[in-house]
């Protein structure tokens, strides 16, 4: 596997999320007879209602790319099924809030077997799921990762960038635990960048920082890496260095990454569009004040949704964006 | 189709062979023995676990076991000590399990409501309602990717004929006419709620076949009508014809939980099910049939009471696991614990 750091001199092609996902996918069951991959719309002709799977029945046969009935209990289960019967599984779920559907099969069944059954049964599954929108009104828009951070044998997967989510989701499928890979609408399509038409491999649990900077630590994730880097870059203008990492995963954690960077800064901002209550930023700063009490400048902020359902009405925002973020790292530089 | 041990005695058809009977019988046996020190043991406390009785399913247990090879993959629920017995998982770890152990069947993390035992061919009992037959179309899935002829079973109580999960599964099942045996063992409770109190539609069998799958109703009772039905239904699994749906009419002979007070269950109906109790009434048959004398049988009773003594006694004697067992078999790896970071 070519490692990111190797992939400037690898072949590239300017990718979307959704295409470079498509050729993690497509490499992924051309390298292994094992991977299935089932869900609601997935085979031709729709290849997905994100296109994230176009094509792949055509060339893998609808054996091995099942569209299903609506049925998320059932497409997780029969996942769970897959795993414990020696496959590797990639379950497609619409929208993350139609986890709560399959939630019996994800928490009290993936995420368990391994544990319930002493290390006897692996399970190789890899959810895939979409959150982010307000077209559709609150049951089409939660971001609801904080859910599954808290509960113990899941992994959390959430990527940034093309070749970042072409990585990890590599990562995801062949890995032996079962893993949420959570996509949002947002970056789908837009960000197109250069990505290796190869494999990519990058490991769970790494942390990347996106930006170096000495004033401030922004530890953030998943859709809310590019307004963070928006916001470092108006901060800039004003002369205050913000470093922006990157968790990319929230199961396993990279606090090491992230304390080195607030042990030198001495300031921290966590930020992402879930409900900021009891969100993953509450464990992330929870977590950083307690390492590091006695260094820290500043208490720990968190930058994240308002408390209320996503909103349909566009003069309604619940959702954080960077002017939120500029104004966190203004409180916590007192600057 | 519906038979019983009287009719049986009389019907011609084939009959699994003497050994096979008496496999049947210990099954049964050791299934109502377990069962029976299992309870005892809960309600004096030296069992700190929830228990399911399985006392009124034994039969079909046991035919279950008489035509399933290891290979055939099996998914049951928490009334799960006859199906784990007859699918040949090992007495001693089982009861190790139930006891918290370490040399349990899940190194005793998992408890009495989730034993494996995959070189068996148990490959996984779950704590849910109804969980299992989504689970259960997944490993159908595997078997037809797998392109070879193994099947998958899974039981479940009536009660989970309530449950989303089991339309759900029935329907992929039958839409993609994977290789599962969903095997309905109805006892007619669902936990402590009598049938005719949850559902206006009890004929399950008939509710299956309108999913577009074969269905049999059967005499849950009778293990020659329950081998016959099992035994058929495997075949037609077995070349390729689809899920079939078997509804074994039993009922259930003790409280909902080992521990449980049954008295709301109605005196009349509990004394005329027990008339027809499958182990006395097949050991009856199998002398009649001049199959097995009843110095044979003796031998057996006596061999499953032993098993299960020793089985006890072995889980007993046997260490829980280590407190610096906490974190594994949390993920592949330990050190992703986030505890441990």
């Amino acid at each position: 596997m070519t490692t990111l750091q190797e992939t400037s001199t690898a072949q590239t092609a300017k990718m979307s999320a959704a295409v470079a996902m498509n050729s993690a996918l497509d490499l992924a069951m051309a390298k292994d007879s094992k991977v299935v991959l089932l869900g609601e719309d997935i085979a031709e002709p729709m290849g997905g209602v994100f296109k994230v799977t176009k094509g792949l029945s055509t060339k893998y046969g609808t054996d091995r790319v099942r569209s299903t009935p609506i049925a998320e209990q059932s497409i997780v289960g029969a996942a769970v099924g897959l795993a414990l019967g020696g496959y590797r599984p990639v379950a497609e779920i619409m929208f993350m809030d139609f986890m709560t559907l399959a939630s019996d099969q994800f928490v009290n069944h993936a995420a368990k077997f391994r544990y319930m059954s002493g290390g006897r049964s692996a399970m190789p599954l890899t959810v895939r799921t979409v959150v982010g929108n307000s077209r559709f009104g609150a049951q089409h828009a939660q971001t609801l990762e904080a859910w599954f951070m808290h509960t113990p044998g899941i992994k959390v997967v959430m990527a940034s960038t093309p070749t970042e989510a072409k990585g990890l989701l590599a990562s995801c499928v062949f890995d032996d635990d079962p893993c949420l890979f959570i996509e949002h609408i947002h970056l789908e399509y837009t960000n197109k960048e250069e990505v290796p038409t190869g494999e990519v491999a990058i490991p769970l649990g790494k942390a990347a920082v996106k930006r170096a900077g000495d004033d401030v630590t922004v530890v953030t994730y998943g859709p809310a890496v590019p307004w963070a880097l928006d916001a470092a870059e108006r901060l800039s203008e004003e002369g205050i260095s913000a470093e922006v990492i990157d968790l990319r995963t929230l199961v396993p954690l990279d606090l090491e990454t992230v304390l080195e960077s607030v042990g030198r800064t001495g300031r921290a901002v966590v930020a992402h569009e879930a409900t900021r209550f009891c969100g993953p930023g509450a464990e992330i700063s929870a977590r950083i004040s307690e390492e590091l009490f006695g260094e820290l400048a500043a208490p720990v902020l968190r930058v994240g949704g308002s408390y209320a359902p996503i909103p349909f009405a566009k003069s309604l925002r619940a959702v954080p964006n960077s002017d939120d973020l500029v104004a966190a790292v203004h409180q916590v530089t007192g600057r | 189709m519906t038979e019983n041990v009287q009719d049986t005695t009389t019907a011609t058809g084939e009959l699994p062979s003497a050994t096979e009977l008496e496999r049947m019988y210990w099954v049964m046996l050791t299934t109502t023995a377990a069962d029976a020190r299992a309870q005892k043991e809960a309600k004096a406390g030296k069992l700190q676990a929830a228990f399911y009785p399985v006392r009124g399913m034994e039969a079909v247990c046991a035919a279950l076991g008489a035509v399933l090879e290891p290979r055939d993959r099996f998914v049951s629920t928490y009334r799960n000590l006859g199906d784990a017995l007859a699918k040949g998982a090992a007495l001693p770890a089982i009861m190790a399990e139930l006891y918290g152990r370490v040399d349990g069947v899940s190194k005793g993390k998992g408890g009495p409501m989730h034993l494996q035992d995959e070189a068996a061919g148990l490959t996984a009992t779950t704590g849910i309602v109804g969980s299992g037959l989504p689970i259960a179309a997944g490993l159908g899935i595997a078997a037809q990717l797998d392109g070879d002829d193994k099947v998958v079973v899974t039981t479940f109580g009536d009660g989970a004929t309530s449950i989303g999960a089991y339309h759900e599964a029935m329907n992929m099942a039958a839409l993609w006419k994977l290789p599962v045996l969903f095997v309905c063992q109805n006892n007619h409770w669902a936990e402590h709620t009598p049938l005719a109190q949850y559902s206006a539609s009890p004929e399950f069998a008939r509710r299956a076949a309108s999913y577009g799958m074969t269905a049999h109703k059967i005499d849950g009772f009778d293990p020659i009508a329950s081998w016959r039905a099992v035994r058929d239904a495997v075949a037609a699994i077995r070349r390729g014809e689809g899920p079939v749906f078997l509804e074994f009419e039993t009922y259930r002979l003790t409280g909902h939980t080992g521990t449980a007070d049954y008295s709301y269950v109605p005196k009349d109906e509990l004394a005329e099910a027990l008339t027809r109790d499958p182990a006395p009434n097949f050991r009856d048959w199998l002398i009649r049939q001049g199959i097995s004398t009843p110095e044979r049988l003796d031998e057996i009773e006596k061999d499953a009471e032993t098993g299960v003594a020793d089985a006890f006694a072995y889980a007993e004697s046997r260490p829980q696991p280590e407190p610096d067992q906490l974190h594994e078999d949390v993920f592949a790896d330990k050190r992703l614990v986030p505890d441990l970071r």
